[in-house]
């Protein structure tokens, strides 16, 4: 209970009763349970040691440790853009073509360099740049004209869709990129952004590692610096924000960019994974982050969620793809059984949320 | 950002150098504001001097969202004079009257639901430690002088993790003000702080007023309730169709006929007037049914009408 004895909790609809031990006008510490059920990534946790034991139950081959690493790779590269998604959401806004960002930053790179014959890493750099400035045109459009964002990234969204395609028939008369795999840098870049290690006999991708590191980095903004309180501020209530200096433009315009730097990324692992990009790639992808995203607990309204829950609900991602596989299910079920998770796991947050400030 | 650590100075800042003066800190003369062609404000004469509450009073639609909005920073007056410490400003965020020490306590607009009370207390004004890549929030001593200012102004919560959703309308308007005192404010706005809330957490609003004008802070008190504005008032203004009708000192005026004005003095007379004839009518050629049925409506509507 919150309400102090000089206050009558009657106008407070969330405060029923006060009970008589708190008449000294102090307030009482939420138990440890209920505080560790109003973490936002709780629902998911539970949601994905049900999927777990389920596919660990139901397919074998599931059990194996190499399998683990195919579903963490597979939840990796989702999970990548997962993250910028997520904290795009806490701070109220969606980006719908984080999807073909993708595919454009790739095009980018592969393009460009394969044209100029130049160094991969000009490809690279300049694909970064163009990532970043679609992100800052994306939010700076929706400062500019405060249209919804669904809106604004739709536009953005099929812009790039037909741009990918068009551009890349322009260069190669075909619908994917021209093969970079003999140029200068390549394997350099494929080190760094798309090779696999060994342990203990499983091959382990690369794209594992840095999906953890941005996690806990992503973890450590959001909680832990000035940026982060900004991000839940803009989200939760906006005008409160500014009311108290927060400034808005810039907070919502990063977290554009942060897609951006995000799409790169994942772009550049998976040009440099497969050589040559497919220009129709990415399309429908921005569903999947934004699943990602709500099955990890952060609220589709923005200013509530976390860095964490998107890494679980990657995870769940990952297994369910590759478990129906392993189980040696029709993978025709995988769209149907993710949207009953993702039904499920709303309803589990909603019910964790309810069950932790009720009070 | 220049915000950083800032804040613990200014805190002590206020208590040290606050003008005793009373020379105004914000004056208003003759500021006006026009949306278009319609007029909301015109010819408003104000000043605030420390130590002082100044109420600003009138129905809805009197222009006083939109007085508060031209010494907040949100809109900019179209004519008259804006003077901070003597100088004529002309704001264009709230970011720059928040910097001269004018900070609002919005009705609705005070906080941040979902986030909890100390991130509220900071937000926009974090308090940070070590070098910049790995530059952080300092929670612990955030965590710390919230709840010592919020001591200070007799708050006191044990567990400011919760979001502060989870308080009491006037709990909310007290972390709103505490914040405000803290962050080294001089002029304090509050926007009809007690318009949503019951009697007793009213009572509790006006005693943090009360308590930041003995910290040596000019208040404005937005109100549309005389009673409340009264209790705690030293100069009271009445708006009424974006000018103003009434200025006088807590000398010159009674609650009655500060009342009365709020109701807009004639209108009000006409009405009971009104009143009188239907009550007369129903005493004395009515029956007795209808004259029960009929009297307590009337009692309720001028009841409402007195307090609006």
């Amino acid at each position: 209970m919150t309400v102090t004895q000089a206050t009558a909790p009657a106008t407070s609809p969330s405060s029923p009763a006060s009970p008589a031990a708190q008449r000294d006008g102090r307030t009482a510490q939420r138990s440890l349970g209920r505080r560790l059920l109003a973490r936002p990534e709780v629902g998911a946790l539970i949601a994905a040691v049900g999927v777990y034991v389920f596919f660990f139950a139901a397919a074998p081959a599931f059990r194996e440790a190499s399998a683990l690493s195919t579903v963490l790779y597979q939840a990796s590269v989702m999970g990548i853009m997962a993250l910028p998604v997520a904290l795009l959401m806490i701070g109220g806004e969606f980006d719908l073509s984080a999807g073909v960002a993708v595919t454009t930053s790739a095009l980018t790179a592969a393009i460009l360099s394969f044209q100029l014959s130049v160094n991969v890493w000009t490809g690279v750099v300049v694909a970064l740049v163009v990532s970043l400035a679609v992100g800052a045109f994306n939010g700076w459009l929706l400062i500019k004209t405060g249209l919804p964002s669904f809106l604004v990234t739709l536009g953005s969204f099929l812009v790039l869709q037909g741009a990918n395609l068009a551009v890349t028939k322009i260069f190669t008369s075909n619908v994917a990129s021209d093969s970079i795999s003999d140029m200068d840098g390549f394997d350099q870049a494929k080190t760094i952004f798309a090779s696999e290690f060994s342990v203990g006999g499983v091959n382990v991708k690369i794209t594992i590692i840095y999906w953890l590191v941005f996690a806990a980095a992503a973890t450590w903004l959001l909680l832990r610096t000035k940026f982060g309180n900004w991000i839940f501020a803009v989200g939760g209530n906006k005008d409160s924000a500014r009311a108290v200096g927060v400034p808005v433009n810039l907070t919502k315009i990063a977290l554009f960019m942060g897609v951006g730097a995000g799409a790169w990324f994942v772009g550049m692992h998976l040009l440099f994974s497969f050589n040559t990009v497919q220009s129709g790639e990415g399309v429908g992808n921005e569903f999947l982050y934004i699943i990602a995203a709500v099955i990890g607990g952060c609220l589709l309204t923005g200013g509530y969620g976390s860095a964490i829950g998107p890494v679980i609900g990657a995870f769940i991602f990952g297994m369910v793809s590759q478990g129906i596989v392993y189980a040696n299910w029709n993978p025709d079920w995988f769209k149907a059984f993710l949207g009953v998770m993702l039904l499920v796991a709303a309803l589990v947050n909603l019910w964790v949320r309810r069950t932790a400030t009720r009070r | 950002m220049t915000t950083t650590n800032g804040s613990s100075p200014n805190g002590t800042l206020v208590k040290d150098t606050a003008p005793q003066d009373g020379k105004p800190v914000v004056e208003l003369r003759g500021a006006g504001k026009s949306y278009g062609n319609i007029r909301a404000l015109h010819g408003v004469d104000l000043s605030v001097r420390p130590s002082q509450v100044t109420c600003v009073l009138g129905d809805n639609g009197a222009g006083k969202s939109t007085l508060i909005k031209i010494i907040s920073g949100l809109h900019q007056h179209t004519e008259g004079e804006f003077l901070v410490d003597g100088e004529p400003v002309r704001f264009s965020t709230p970011r720059e009257a928040l910097d001269k020490g004018i900070a609002t306590v919005y009705q609705d607009l005070a906080t941040v639901p979902l986030m909890p009370v100390w991130r509220n207390f900071f937000l926009g004004s974090e308090m940070t430690k070590g070098p910049w890549p790995l530059r952080r929030l300092d929670i612990d001593r955030m965590k710390k002088t919230a709840d010592e200012e919020l001591r200070n102004m007799g708050i006191v919560l044990d567990d400011l993790d919760q979001p502060i959703g989870t308080l009491s309308g006037g709990q909310r308007q007290c972390v709103a003000i505490a914040r405000a005192v803290y962050f080294g404010a001089r002029v304090l706005i509050l926007d009809e702080p007690t318009a949503a809330l019951g009697v007793k957490q009213s009572g509790v609003v006006l005693k943090y007023i009360a308590a930041a004008r003995d910290r040596g802070l000019g208040v404005i008190f937005i109100t549309h309730n005389p009673h409340h504005a009264y209790m705690v008032g030293d100069h009271f203004s009445v708006l009424r169709l974006g000018t103003l009708e009434l200025s006088a000192a807590r000398s010159e005026i009674t609650l009655e006929e500060l009342t009365n004005h709020m109701a807009g003095g004639a209108e009000l007379a006409a009405l009971k007037h009104e009143l009188a004839q239907v009550r007369g009518v129903d005493v004395e050629e009515l029956p007795e049914e209808s004259d029960l049925q009929v009297t307590p409506a009337a009692g309720g509507s001028s009841a409402s009408d007195a307090t609006r």
